[in-house]
């Protein structure tokens, strides 16, 4: 009996470093949002969304108006760039021949795609855009936001696409109806809260990129207007480092409410991304 | 106006054609930008490339003034970062798996799983920027003084610098690469077929021995791949890192507490100061490649052993 106490209390033991495993990746996740909130909340204003950095760099007040507007204009083109593309390239994953080499070499490579660092992207569309065109422009940055958007767009939008029940297709194309037909009206409905799903969480991950940004869209104090996208532009990602690396109290101030806003933003995102899934699950029970 | 022909249904409607081909294309595109992305700044690094040759990865000598471009250093550094962030992240993301899949009830397991997720939400920025103003001043004063002067006749501890250095850069990168190491073991654990832990616990087995005796041998190519797949993340993280990490050039030392800097740290560093002067800025290039051909390298290993572990199941 002294070697099954022995093995329980081994079991024991190991529940026992589960449970501290996961509350060592929980609590940092606490204190980080607590952070951002307490060092964050106290600037958050309507002025924070509609007003430009202070050009005085220790004058409180201001907001990242710029930023915020530039992630919003880039952040549009990247999803206008990358799902159109994604998607068709996800039907055609699904749909036409899905286990043929192509397929099968572009799944292979659109995970292998979502694992470059996203440095990378920013560093290939400077050298393909940025020195192309001679500026820092607000296309470059949301080329690259569209192009780390592609493989997640891709390979969600392919899930949500292959789970419309093959009946769906069948009764479609019995019916006469072509195949485009059939893919445009009857499957793509279907699978459209998954692919919703897929976009939203591709956005939160693009709203929330510095790197490839600073390479291509560079950054900017002044408030870009909505039409105007060949210069160098601001994101609230870009604001942020810019102004937490201050010594300034001011700027360190604002970087905390921008990273607040930012949280904010992206964790909404993704919680109605999840709520979209959770509703489809439970309508199919 | 469909015909059926040799057992397949052709179209001849125009529309159909066009419609498949241009998902083709769409397809294609993930192939074209991957090759393109490497010829592209091949094609701009080279007069780096050409300048400094193989020294660009052997050399530890990075002096932009005097046009010398040797990254040793911050290959150094991301390669030390990165195995500091495994060593802490591997063990604790597979006890979560383990957790979610095999110990926790699903009412628990599953928000709980979210909550893990939401690691993997947090931007960057927002690491580096929690990480310079709480996480640095808690380390170095509650853990890394303490340890750096109770074992400091061990190199790796002695001489402490600022806070900003490997080590805490290897703790940051540690959280960040938690949710995808733990994501993908889950998926791992949860194909091991049901009748094999029955089996184990039908033999008396407790939990820990179900796990070790059924779950964990079935699992090892997936955790490999995981680990793998949280090196290639761990490889290319830039901003949180160039918070953190110091910045500085030509660092080799086996002592973590000092500062350092790693391949895309910087890149985003050094890039505003090399903008203007092209061999400055093609040597910055020329590191991207470099950090490009070894995250693929990494990810493409990773896909591999994933697939082929799809495949025999």
């Amino acid at each position: 009996m002294t070697s099954l106490a022995r093995r329980r209390f081994r079991d024991r033991i190991m529940l026992g470093a589960m449970i501290l495993a996961v509350v060592v990746a929980i609590v940092p996740l606490g204190f980080i949002l607590a952070e951002v909130v307490a060092k964050g909340i106290g600037q958050l204003s309507a002025s924070f969304f509609t007003q430009p950095e202070p050009f005085v760099a220790t004058a409180t007040g201001g907001g990242f108006a710029a930023g915020i507007r530039g992630t919003i204009k880039m952040v549009a083109l990247g999803t206008i760039v990358a799902v159109p593309i994604g998607v068709m390239a996800a039907i055609y994953l699904s749909e036409y021949n899905p286990r043929g080499p192509m397929a099968t070499v572009v799944r292979f490579f659109a995970d292998v795609m979502t694992g470059i660092p996203s440095i990378f992207v920013g560093i290939f569309v400077f050298t393909a855009v940025v020195l192309a065109t001679h500026m820092f422009s607000s296309w470059a940055g949301g080329l690259a936001l569209g192009i780390l958007m592609l493989p997640v767009v891709v390979r969600t939008s392919e899930e949500a696409l292959r789970l419309v029940p093959g009946a769906l297709r069948e009764a479609s194309l019995a019916l006469g109806v072509r195949r485009w037909r059939t893919i445009a009206s009857v499957i793509l409905p279907t699978a459209l809260p998954g692919i919703t799903t897929g976009a939203l969480l591709a956005i939160a991950r693009a709203a929330g990129e510095t790197a490839p940004l600073l390479l291509t869209a560079f950054g900017n104090q002044l408030i870009a207007g909505w039409g105007s996208w060949n210069g160098p532009e601001a994101s609230l990602t870009l604001e942020i480092f810019t102004n937490s690396r201050s010594p300034f109290p001011a700027q360190q101030a604002r970087a905390w409410t921008g990273a607040l806003v930012l949280i904010l933003g992206v964790l909404i995102l993704s919680l109605t991304a999840r709520g979209i899934v959770e509703r489809r699950a439970r309508r199919s029970r | 106006m469909a015909v059926i022909s040799a057992g397949r249904l052709v179209s001849r409607r125009p529309a159909d054609t066009v419609f498949r081909f241009s998902a083709a294309a769409c397809a294609s595109i993930v192939l074209i930008l991957l090759a393109g992305m490497l010829i592209r700044t091949t094609w701009a690094a080279w007069p780096a490339f050409s300048h400094s040759g193989i020294s660009i990865i052997t050399s530890n000598d990075w002096n932009p003034n005097i046009n010398k471009f040797g990254g040793l250093s911050f290959i150094y550094g991301t390669l030390l970062t990165s195995v500091i962030a495994l060593l802490i992240a591997v063990p604790i993301s597979v006890l979560i798996a383990l957790f979610l899949t095999e110990a926790a009830p699903p009412g628990i397991g599953t928000p709980l799983g979210y909550v893990v997720d939401l690691l993997a939400a947090v931007p960057s920025v927002v690491y580096g920027l929690w990480g310079l103003y709480v996480l640095v001043p808690f380390l170095t004063n509650d853990v890394w003084t303490p340890l750096s002067n109770s074992l400091s006749f061990i190199p790796l501890f002695s001489q402490f610098a600022s806070g900003r250095d490997f080590a805490t850069a290897g703790v940051i990168l540690a959280l960040m690469i938690i949710p995808i190491i733990s994501a993908v073991c889950r998926e791992v654990f949860r194909t091991v077929p049901a009748d094999e832990r029955e089996s184990a616990l039908a033999l008396g087995a407790t939990r820990w021995e179900m796990i070790r005796l059924a779950v964990l041998p079935r699992s090892r190519q997936g955790v490999v791949a995981a680990v793998m797949l949280g090196f290639g993340r761990a490889v290319g993280e830039t901003i949180a890192v160039a918070y953190l990490i110091g910045g500085l050039p030509n660092k080799i030392t086996p002592h973590l507490f000092q500062q350092g800097s790693t391949v895309a740290a910087n890149i985003a560093l050094q890039f505003n100061e090399a903008a203007s002067i092209p061999l400055f800025k093609a040597a910055l290039i020329a590191l991207g490649v470099v950090l490009f051909v070894i995250t693929l390298l990494i990810n493409i290993g990773a896909r591999l052993i994933i697939r082929r572990g799809s495949k025999t199941q």
